[in-house]
């Protein structure tokens, strides 16, 4: 299973570029949005981190970062994202192969790749959102937007 | 199970009667390969179901992968101020492979729509906001690519790019 709400999200550094890493406790102060998926290069027309990429700028409304991350090689995310002009990290699980995926729960032991997961994290790195997506269904980006405006109504109350 | 968040309304375009019982709405771009190829099953659709389906399109241009699928959407809404949208909408997806400044300047005479309206209108605000708020209606409603279609405001997974998906799915909505 998954990670769920009200878990702290386990820390991690990975590549998100040849000759770069992101720790995401670096990013502490800010929502973070974390979305595991199979495999760069997957054959959908505008496949989700390309659907992802058009709605950045509604996640940016709320100060989240977006991430992907995969188990593909830092070269291979290099490739993929210069080809769909993708403006957010493509983070390499790549070494130990899906490591980070499995502390998140989101590992798929049979195909050897991550699964399609969604997770928001708060600015204190808490998850308050994630879900599982049935295989071979881009999830969308409605559930993440639902997640970010209910933690936006939270801090409002406060 | 996503679900249309924005219901359709006056700003949307129309196939059919709104009374109809089952509503398809589609969530397209006008230079994506797969939407040029539903665009013909859909016209096919229309005429098997005819008066029990009312057709909706609204825009949903992937810019970053298609660099003329915006300005394609500006050139179909703003034939759309003229009632030439379904018109445009028919040019563009079946010269989905030359979207131009010259074929939509071409498209636009052809069907004789005043130049100087259509050229001011289709970097207006009223063109780009319909664009604008047609993508984020879609993106609140779970679109996850193009076409994303929903029959009777639930989302339609099982389309497989064939005919028999799609007329199945209405079938049942029926």
């Amino acid at each position: 299973m998954i990670l769920q709400k009200g878990t702290r999200a386990p820390d991690f550094e990975l590549n998100s570029t040849p000759d770069q890493k992101l720790k995401l406790s670096d990013l502490k102060g800010q929502l973070v949005i974390l979305a595991f998926y199979p495999a760069d290069w997957s054959p959908v027309c505008s496949d989700q981190m390309g659907l992802y990429n058009e709605t950045l700028s509604f996640f940016h409304k709320y100060n989240a970062q977006m991430i992907g991350i995969s188990v593909d090689s830092k070269w291979c995310h290099l490739a993929f994202s210069k080809h769909r002009n993708l403006h957010f990290p493509l983070l390499a699980d790549f070494e130990p192969k899906g490591k980070v995926s499995k502390e998140y729960g989101a590992y798929n032991e049979k195909e050897g790749t991550s699964l399609r997961a969604l997770f928001v994290l708060d600015e204190n790195a808490t998850i308050q959102w994630s879900y599982l997506s049935p295989e071979g269904i881009n999830p969308g980006a409605d559930g993440i937007l639902n997640a970010l405006e209910e933690l936006n109504k939270e801090k409002n109350k406060k | 199970m996503a679900k249309l968040n924005t219901p359709v309304g006056p700003r949307d375009h129309i196939i059919g009667k709104p009374s109809a019982p089952i509503t398809l709405v589609e969530y397209g771009d006008y230079e994506c390969s797969h939407c040029g190829h539903a665009y013909p099953l859909i016209k096919k659709l229309l005429k098997q179901f005819n008066n029990e389906l009312l057709f909706v399109f609204r825009n949903f241009p992937l810019q970053e992968s298609h660099p003329d699928a915006m300005a394609a959407a500006e050139v179909a809404e703003a034939a759309g101020l003229q009632n030439k949208f379904w018109e445009m909408h028919d040019l563009l997806y079946e010269h989905q492979d030359e979207l131009d400044e010259n074929n939509f300047g071409y498209f636009a005479e052809t069907l004789d729509l005043k130049m100087d309206k259509f050229q001011n209108d289709r970097n207006s605000s009223a063109v780009t906001s319909k664009i604008e708020s047609d993508f984020e209606s879609g993106i609140r409603s779970g679109v996850n690519g193009t076409p994303t279609f929903f029959i009777n405001d639930k989302r339609l997974d099982n389309y497989d790019a064939t005919y028999e998906s799609l007329a199945d799915a209405v079938m049942q909505a029926e």
